[in-house]
């Protein structure tokens, strides 16, 4: 009989040398005559696993990891085809701690399907959110999606289904979906992992936004840096094309909607949403002023929709399973769950999709399991670049987007990074002064002289010229920038910046914040 | 860079330009076009492709020099990107990217005199977990030491 093995393509696999594995596999078993299937799928994000081996044996899929080509040959004489001990078995995959005290909604194929088949999308609930809205009105899916209290996932945490609403009511020849790929936040890889790993889910929810409000066309806009995600993306979306499930008259309803996929050109600022536009129609990806609204003037001057990965991913299973199953996740107005990705000097790094509500320690040391140095940690940036740091004073509230607002902090896309205690924050402040100067667009001075003179101004402080005084201009700095920028590059680059001087001001050569003054 | 390849060069980014003048925001896959093809985007392909898609030259200038991604001159044979950012630099990618400024012969944007690496810098290529990365061609490579950054250049540079 022939047994299936399980070798993931992701990129965070690929990076530690999954083909190599898949090919050694393939070699061995040719070798052995045993008869073996390698089916690609995606990661389950349990990454220190990675290259996680699993083998379908009758009690479920048996887990091996991390596996190299070099462990191959032992994995065969073992019996792994059967399931048999050896040091890098991890048992059944469902069963690993790490996997089982997850709430995975919108990942729950991850890792389990092959993610460019139909197929196997389907026999795992696939579709069955796009089959549900052909048969409903675009305002009943607008609705449903509205009731679900889904937020955007990109950051900002709109509502998505008033942006939805409002192209909806929109009057116009020509209508677009359009999908921010462009997850540039370090430490986020959510959006990466659910193009290579369940694209179709992204297909299948612009499909949704699509229906629900009259566009007929989508593009997904994605970072340069993710060759392989587009490769994934465009051989899911010809395979639903193939079957009916894009293109003209889906599934013979008389409605269509076409998907393209635009590779971006590696600009930051290129991920806030009127900048993207700009990339999309061919120019430099200046930010443009609000109003008007893209959801009114958006792509080509047209009503557009703009939202990110995991916001369109989460439609499907709303629509398969209503909006009162999602809205039951979460804490006050922050519902459903979110892939929260854990990354940095972090023993366990990968993918936990939780509800909101969890703690930071809890990720940290739950799922983390502690510094990957084994050094106690001593700040956590959440919320990507632009996100604050963390101490452990905060390690016990909510994830929850009002509760971290209220202490001045971000979830943002869920990006969490862990830093121990060998950290400077006085450079990961200058860091990030440094990062918003290469990449601000340049359209308003706050952020794109703001950022050069940060720079300056810490670099003063560090080197004990005038300290004092230059604490107070960078806090000024920071106040016109939060202040006066256009958009939330220059508008949040003083997150991590004040986080690290006001919650250690000792390594900036300051002995108490000057909170104690105020 | 041969002679040869230089004079191809103008028609083949001018016929790239042309098969994408008519989609709609077409400039950006017209350049990435060129850059697949030629390896970077020849300042002498700007007025053709200007030409195509009724723009002036600075305009299309400033749209190649905007975007980190494209190369106003050809690269190494090998393009080794180390990541800068934050998961990466609380697992050592300062160390690294001197490591592989030191190995490679040439500094962050730069060329190796033998023309063999380039170096760029690159924020986050999604591999946060596995800390630090880096991409060589495209090729993406994780938890990387300064042994294994010297095995796997290596590596590339005999299969390249
Ligand atoms: C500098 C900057 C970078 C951003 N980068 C991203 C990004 O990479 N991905 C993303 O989805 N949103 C990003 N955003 C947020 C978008 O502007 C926008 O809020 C989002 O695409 C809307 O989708 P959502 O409502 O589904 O979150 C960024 C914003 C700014 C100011
Ligand atoms: S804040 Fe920075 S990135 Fe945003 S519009 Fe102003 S200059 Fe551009
Ligand atoms: S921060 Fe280096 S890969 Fe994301």
């Amino acid at each position: 009989m022939t047994t299936t093995v399980y070798v993931p393509r992701d990129s965070a696999a690929l990076a530690v040398g999954a083909d190599r594995v898949a090919r050694q596999i393939a070699a061995e078993a040719l070798a052995r005559n045993l008869p073996v299937r390698i089916v690609r799928n995606g990661s389950r994000g349990l990454f220190w696993l990675e290259t996680l081996v699993e083998v379908q044996t009758p009690q479920g899929r048996v887990a091996y990891g991390p596996v190299t080509r070099a462990d191959v040959a032992g994995l065969f004489d073992a019996g792994f085809l059967g399931g048999g001990a050896h040091a890098l078995n991890q048992g059944l995959t469902e069963e690993i701690a790490y996997l089982k005290k997850q709430e995975r909604l919108t990942f729950a194929r991850m890792g389990v399907t092959d993610p460019v088949s139909v197929a196997d999308y389907e026999a795992h609930e696939g579709f069955a959110g796009l089959r549900r809205s052909l048969a409903m009105a675009p305002t009943d899916i607008v609705q449903q999606v509205l009731d679900s209290g889904l937020r955007g996932r990109g950051g900002a945490a709109f509502p998505a289904g008033i942006k939805w609403k409002t192209v909806l009511a929109a009057q116009a020849r020509q209508k677009y979906i359009v999908c921010n790929a462009d997850e540039g936040d370090s430490g986020t890889f959510s959006d990466r992992m659910t193009m290579e790993g369940d694209p179709l889910m992204l297909v299948e929810g612009m499909a949704i936004a699509g229906i629900a409000t009259g566009a007929t066309e989508g593009y997904i806009y994605v970072r340069s840096e993710y060759p392989h995600a587009i490769a994934t993306l465009n051989e899911a979306i010809r395979n639903a094309e193939q079957a009916g499930f894009l293109g003209d008259d889906i599934l013979g309803s008389g409605r269509s909607f076409r998907l393209i996929v635009r590779k971006a050109a590696g600009a930051y600022v290129c991920g806030e949403e009127t900048a993207l536009l700009e990339s999309l129609e061919g120019r430099r990806g200046i930010v443009r002023a609000k109003p008007p609204l893209p959801a009114l003037q958006g792509l080509f001057g047209q009503p557009t929709v703009i939202n990110n990965v995991i916001t369109l991913a989460s439609v499907p299973l709303i629509l398969a399973r209503g909006a009162d199953f999602y809205k039951h996740y979460g804490v006050g107005r922050s519902r459903g769950t979110l892939p929260f990705q854990l990354a940095g000097n972090i023993r366990h790094g990968g993918l936990v999709e939780k509800a909101f509500g969890l703690t930071l320690r809890e990720l940290l040391y739950d799922f983390g399991g502690g510094s990957a140095s084994g050094r106690p940690i001593k700040a956590v940036q959440v919320g990507g670049p632009l996100g604050a740091y963390v101490p452990e004073s905060q390690w016990d509230l909510p994830l929850d987007y009002e509760a971290y607002a209220a202490v001045g902090a971000v979830v943002g896309h869920g990006g969490i990074v862990v830093h121990d205690d060998t950290a400077d924050m006085s450079q990961l402040a200058r860091y990030a002064m440094e990062f918003c100067a290469i990449e601000s667009c340049g359209k308003c001075t706050p952020c794109r002289i703001g950022s050069t003179r940060g720079v300056e101004v810490i670099d003063k402080i560090t080197s004990n010229q005038n300290r004092p005084q230059q604490v107070i201009l960078l806090r000024d700095l920071c106040d016109t920038m939060l202040h006066g920028s256009l958009c939330a590059m220059g508008g949040m680059t003083p997150y991590p910046v004040l986080s690290a001087i006001n919650h250690y001001p000792e390594d900036f050569g300051i002995e108490a914040p000057d909170r104690a003054a105020a | 860079m041969t002679e040869t390849t230089h004079t191809a060069e103008p028609g083949i980014a001018a016929s790239i330009a042309a098969a994408h003048k008519d989609v709609p925001g077409g400039l950006l896959p017209a350049l990435h076009g060129i850059q697949d093809a030629l390896g970077y985007v020849p300042p002498d392909a700007v007025p053709l492709v200007a030409e195509q898609f009724n723009l002036s030259r600075a305009e299309v200038h400033g749209v190649v020099s905007y975007y980190h991604h494209f190369r106003s001159a050809p690269a190494g044979r090998l393009l080794v990107q180390v990541c800068r950012a934050e998961a990466c630099k609380a697992m050592g990618a300062d160390a690294l990217l001197a490591h592989a400024e030191q190995r490679l012969g040439c500094g962050v944007h730069g060329t190796s005199a033998d023309g063999q690496y380039s170096l760029e810098p690159v924020f986050c290529l999604g591999l946060c977990a596995s800390s630090p990365s880096i991409a060589i061609n495209d090729e993406v490579h994780a938890r990387i030491t300064p042994a294994l950054f010297d095995e796997i250049v290596e590596e590339a540079r005999q299969a390249s």
